[in-house]
């Protein structure tokens, strides 16, 4: 230490040097990877509070407040019964509008994840420019609100499924790694969609058509047979690696007993959805947080 | 750092104790510039925009603005430092440069820990009510939620929320613009920080709430941390700062004690 100076140490030091002599720290740093990990862990309490707080907010001012958690999706299936069940009559597959509500809410989950959470950084500015806190609670948020609708969406389902006669099986069981997969690799797309709609505004306005050709390609509203019978061969085992259709199947597998499938091993599928959940998981993890100080700025 | 330079030289302890002075924020001839959207204009037809794409230009209804001119100054602990200056001098940007919110194009700011920015348009969940928006904002300032159960009927009775009846379980649509700003007052205030960056936020509210808001400043200042107040008016800056930076476009035009500062500020602004 240079002790020798008679007053101030600090004088003739550039700002710099003054800065690095105190330990001072650039503002707005991006810390590195591993305190950032820490550092959102430490924020679990916020993410899970903002996730509530949002769920219970947007349904504030109906009259029938969260009863509309289990009513949305229940119009939802009734809405697509009607039309794909009753008016195009989809009677080849067994126990159609079991099938047809899985499939939706399953789908559902992603759809809503990855819609809300291309604006969780836009629509939270003035959040992001009050306080700091690691931005990827955003869209984590915006998936934890999804997982408890479809929490919601469950109690209906598991309805649905028995009042249409589906016997309860050990299998229903792998419900719950199915829903654990796919909200790792939701929570990974919805970080990754987030700084792209950060950077991008306009992706506001592309993102409900790429979800619903997604959709479509995902076999939610009709027999997935169809894919094998009017595509190309490589083509339809393309769309075996789609992960939302990857995660329909698993959920209709575990509840359905007649369900038609595309994949015809469970292994390959249980495979499939593990390596998406941690593929997306980690990706889009990394990817998120290499724009951590980018979040906020004009 | 103080510890250190005791320990390893006794010749130190007997010098005056100017090592006291820890610098708490630095900036070195900091530059800001931001780009805003002009919003729809005369220009804004699709056709307009088709065209921008095929000829590669920016946008017209971008435009980047200058805010801060490099600017350089020391905040050392302990300080409350009053910023002052027309309006659109860049003195919200600089507080936003500050906290580490805005990029600084040229020149460096360095802080230590992490400052919060306290603004007026801080924003929280208007449909919820005051209370949920206390433990949200206690939650997102990186409190435990044993920590943020203790303190939220404290930070409800210094915003004096409270005092018209039971607002605190309403939604925050229902609170008037004064309430709101008190209580995001009151929830940055309940936490200890390095450095407290203050927009406004005591021009808002009544005579007691100043007063008390007052009080809460020189018991933050004096817990060690370093407080900046940005503010018009020039009384609340005189009673919790002693000393002032003066922005005028986006330049430093003068640093010092608070009243000489404020004293050529004043003779500036009657002479315009």
């Amino acid at each position: 230490m240079a002790n020798t100076a008679l007053a101030d140490p600090d004088s003739g030091l550039t700002q710099a040097q003054l800065a690095a002599r105190h330990g001072l720290r650039v503002a707005g740093e991006r810390p590195p990877l591993a305190e950032y990990t820490r550092r959102l862990w430490s924020y679990r309490h916020f993410i899970a509070a903002y996730a509530n707080a949002k769920l219970v907010a947007s349904f504030s001012n109906a009259k029938l407040g969260q009863l509309w958690q289990v009513l949305t999706p229940l119009t939802n299936a009734a809405v697509y019964y009607l039309i794909f069940g009753i008016v195009l009559e989809q009677n080849r597959v067994p126990n159609f509008i079991a099938y047809l509500t899985t499939g939706l809410f399953i789908f559902n989950f992603t759809q809503t994840a990855v819609q809300n959470g291309t604006q969780s950084i836009t629509n939270n500015l003035g959040l992001i420019r009050a306080l700091h806190f690691p931005r990827a609670c955003l869209p984590l948020a915006v998936v934890t609100t999804q997982l408890q609708q479809l929490m919601g969406a469950m109690v209906v389902l598991v309805g649905i499924v028995l009042v249409t006669g589906e016997p309860i099986t050990w299998e229903w069981l792998l419900l719950v790694p199915t829903v654990l997969f796919q909200a790792l690799f939701n929570a990974g797309l919805t970080m990754a969609v987030a700084r792209m709609g950060a950077k991008v505004n306009d992706l506001k306005q592309i993102m409900p058509f790429v979800l619903r050709a997604w959709m479509y390609g995902s076999g939610v509203l009709y027999s997935v047979t169809l894919f094998e019978q009017s595509l190309p061969g490589w083509a339809a085992r393309l769309v075996e690696l789609n992960p939302a259709l990857v995660y329909i199947e698993l959920a209709r597998v575990s509840l359905l007993e007649s369900a038609p499938l595309l994949n015809s091993s469970p292994t390959q599928l249980w495979l499939v959805a593990a390596a998406w959940a941690v593929g997306m998981g980690i990706g889009g993890f990394l990817y998120f947080w290499r724009g951590e100080q980018e979040y906020g700025r004009g | 750092m103080v510890d250190q330079l005791e320990n390893s030289n006794d010749v130190t302890v007997t010098l005056p104790r100017v090592q006291d002075r820890i610098p708490t924020v630095v900036a070195d001839d900091a530059h800001v510039i931001y780009r805003v959207h002009k919003g729809a204009g005369a220009t804004a037809s699709p056709v307009a925009a088709l065209k921008r794409i095929v000829s590669r230009t920016s946008a017209p209804q971008i435009r980047e603005v200058h805010a801060v001119k490099g600017v350089s100054f020391t905040a050392y602990r302990g300080e409350a430092i009053g910023l002052i200056g027309s309006n659109g001098s860049g003195k919200s940007t600089l507080l936003r440069a500050i906290a580490g919110l805005l990029p600084v194009n040229r020149g460096a700011v360095y802080t230590q820990g992490q400052p919060s920015l306290l603004g007026v348009n801080a924003a929280l969940l208007n449909d919820l009510s005051g209370e949920r928006n206390v433990a949200l904002g206690c939650l997102a300032m990186g409190m435990s939620p044993t920590e943020v159960e203790r303190l939220t009927p404290e930070i409800i009775e210094f915003s004096g929320i409270n005092q018209r009846g039971d607002f605190a379980s309403l939604p925050m649509r229902t609170y008037s613009s004064g309430m709101s700003a008190r209580l995001r007052f009151s929830i940055a205030a309940a936490k200890k920080h390095d450095v407290l960056l203050i927009d406004e936020a005591l021009a808002t509210g009544d005579k007691g709430f100043r007063k008390r808001s007052e009080q809460r400043v020189r018991e933050l200042r004096e817990n060690a941390g370093t407080v900046f107040l940005v503010s018009h008016q020039l009384s609340s800056v005189r009673d919790t700062c002693e000393r002032t930076i003066w922005l005028e476009s986006g330049t430093l035009r003068m640093d010092g004690p608070t009243a000489e500062v404020i004293r050529a500020y004043e003779t500036y602004v009657n002479s315009k």
